[in-house]
């Protein structure tokens, strides 16, 4: 140990993110590259910007006031929404158990962990919009397409993370039940599904709740529901009544957004 | 009776966890299992079950060969024999009733057990048993409402639920405090005698051990190196069984075979 007045004053700092400097400076210098890459490349038309501008503004101006004449074209429209995100959920919430149990490693074997997994990963890989474009073409307009997109989807999503919430769970009970000489099935209603009943029930709710705004969009592409009167709407120069309809889109989602997060506090 | 012959468990390539145990229980002796951590008290309870897969040898229970047993089989033949374990595995969001009657899954069917309409006859013996160790009040309360003591009563009486012709109970008091484990160990006593049911508990307790138990087996690094009764188990058997390893340091544990002067009594 050196005495007090010969200690040299040592420095601290905190080490680098990337300790090689070759490497950070590297991907810096990269990184500046690209971006200003990146922006030079992008066709910015300012001629084309500043005659866009007046013409937003005149759809917009063509939106005031909103227009609630054809309430009852919004009401079917809402309703058939509704419907929509109602049984998508039912069914993909439904459906998304038996996938989930397939897809957890601790409680499927190999092969079928693997069907589960590719099933979970290729209704998850593409949106909503692509899905219902799909379905559209297979099986016509309206929301027979709506539904089947909007429970692909849920199933996607919800299996995905109650497969995960399934490989988390207290094994201890697993084994008791299988030192009880429970079968597969019994095990898993008594040892599996009490653990993730209400992380199911959260993930309904917002399954429900992402649902909704989803039946919005896939609407527009013809899978029935609000967001085809939004796109008839617009198509004919009904700004006034479009406007209309986005207000009450964003007035249900905020409703749905609260009643669901207040379900999801009682529940937990 | 139980016959456990040349068991021998290997995970992967590593060295065997047990290297050939025998071990013969027979009538209704409570059998106390004791041995350091990783002497393969654990293993060797679960190769009866076979929660772990023997790597070989044979186990028998009243002449039934367990270790090839599969699917169907495997179940029935799990059903005779209970299990308590040292977590307690409770199914923490169902009621006590339900776990208790859980004990029964190996013989109801699936329809029965989802829709929990169990025979009446169920019914009766888990009001019976929870009220012989004190717990059928609880009846409808949520497992995981209750205390430690109280939730391992609901794993012996699920165990029993089983109508075991063995029962097993790996390391049941180690979660609890001294006076609970006690009782617990007092009850596996007098149930073992009442139900003429031989009990096999892996304890790290010493004491408990001598105290509760007829029959006292030392487990070290896989082997069998004492099997005797509880007044020969001497200050060289503990040696033997814990020495140059620390003693676990659990309530009433046994103190380190170097303070010879404190020994257990």
């Amino acid at each position: 140990m050196a005495s007090p007045d010969t200690a040299p004053v040592r420095h601290w700092k905190k080490p680098p993110f990337i300790a090689n400097p070759l490497l950070r400076y590297g991907l810096l210098v990269l990184a500046a590259a690209y971006l200003i890459w990146a922006f030079g490349s992008l066709p910015f038309n300012w001629a084309r910007i500043s005659e866009g501008l007046p013409r937003a503004a005149r759809i917009f101006s063509g939106g005031f006031p909103p227009n609630f004449d054809r309430y009852g074209l919004l009401l079917t429209g809402f309703k058939e929404s509704f419907q929509i995100a109602l049984l998508a959920t039912l069914l993909g919430v439904l459906l998304s158990i038996p996938f989930a149990v397939m897809a957890a490693r601790n409680i499927a074997p190999m092969p079928i962990y693997l069907v589960g997994r590719a099933i979970i990963i290729v209704s998850r890989s593409f949106h909503p919009v692509i899905v219902a474009i799909l379905f559209v073409a297979a099986v016509g307009f309206g929301p027979l397409a709506g539904i089947l997109t909007l429970t692909l989807y849920s199933i996607g999503f919800v299996g995905k993370l109650l497969a995960e919430e399934i490989e988390e769970i207290d094994w201890g009970q697993v084994e008791a039940m299988r030192a009880a000489g429970a079968g597969y099935l019994a095990t898993l209603f008594y040892a599996v599904f009490p653990q993730i009943l209400p992380r199911q029930v959260g993930l309904s709710m917002y399954q429900l709740d992402s649902n909704l705004r989803a039946s919005a969009v896939v609407g527009i592409v013809g899978a029935g529901g609000i967001g085809g009167t939004l796109m008839n709407a617009f198509g004919r120069y009904d700004y006034d009544f479009a406007f209309a309809i986005l207000l009450v889109i964003i007035a249900v989602i905020l409703l749905s957004e609260g009643v669901s997060g207040w379900v999801r506090k009682k529940i937990w | 009776m139980l016959v456990i012959k040349d068991l021998v468990k290997q995970y992967g390539h590593g060295e065997a966890v047990l290297k050939g145990l025998n071990l013969s229980v027979e009538g209704n002796t409570v059998v106390s299992i004791v041995g350091a951590s990783g002497a393969g008290k654990s293993t060797m309870l679960r190769c009866i079950n076979r929660l772990v897969e023997p790597t070989s040898g044979s186990i028998t229970l009243n002449g039934t060969e367990l270790v090839n047993l599969k699917g169907g089989e495997l179940r029935r033949a799990r059903r005779k024999i209970g299990m308590v374990f040292q977590g307690f595995n409770l199914l923490d969001r169902l009621t006590v009733m339900e776990n208790v009657l859980a004990g029964r899954l190996g013989y109801v069917n699936l329809f029965q057990a989802i829709s929990r309409r169990y025979p009446q006859a169920d019914i009766d013996r888990a009001f019976y048993l929870m009220e012989r160790v004190g717990i059928a009040h609880y009846a409808n309360k949520r497992a995981d409402e209750l205390s430690g003591g109280e939730r391992q009563r609901v794993g012996v009486v699920r165990a029993l639920m089983q109508d075991p012709e063995v029962l097993l109970a790996d390391e049941p008091t180690a979660s609890l405090d001294p006076r609970t484990s006690e009782q617990i160990m007092m009850l596996l006593q007098s149930l073992a005698a009442e139900l003429s049911l031989p009990v096999l508990i892996n304890i790290h307790n010493v004491a408990q051990a001598k105290t509760y138990t007829e029959r006292v087996v030392g487990l070290r690094h896989g082997k069998m190196i004492f099997d005797g009764a509880p007044v020969d188990f001497n200050k060289e058997a503990l040696e033997a069984i814990y020495g140059g390893i620390e003693a676990p340091d659990e309530e009433l544990a046994p103190p380190p075979p170097k303070e010879a002067s404190h020994g257990v009594s």
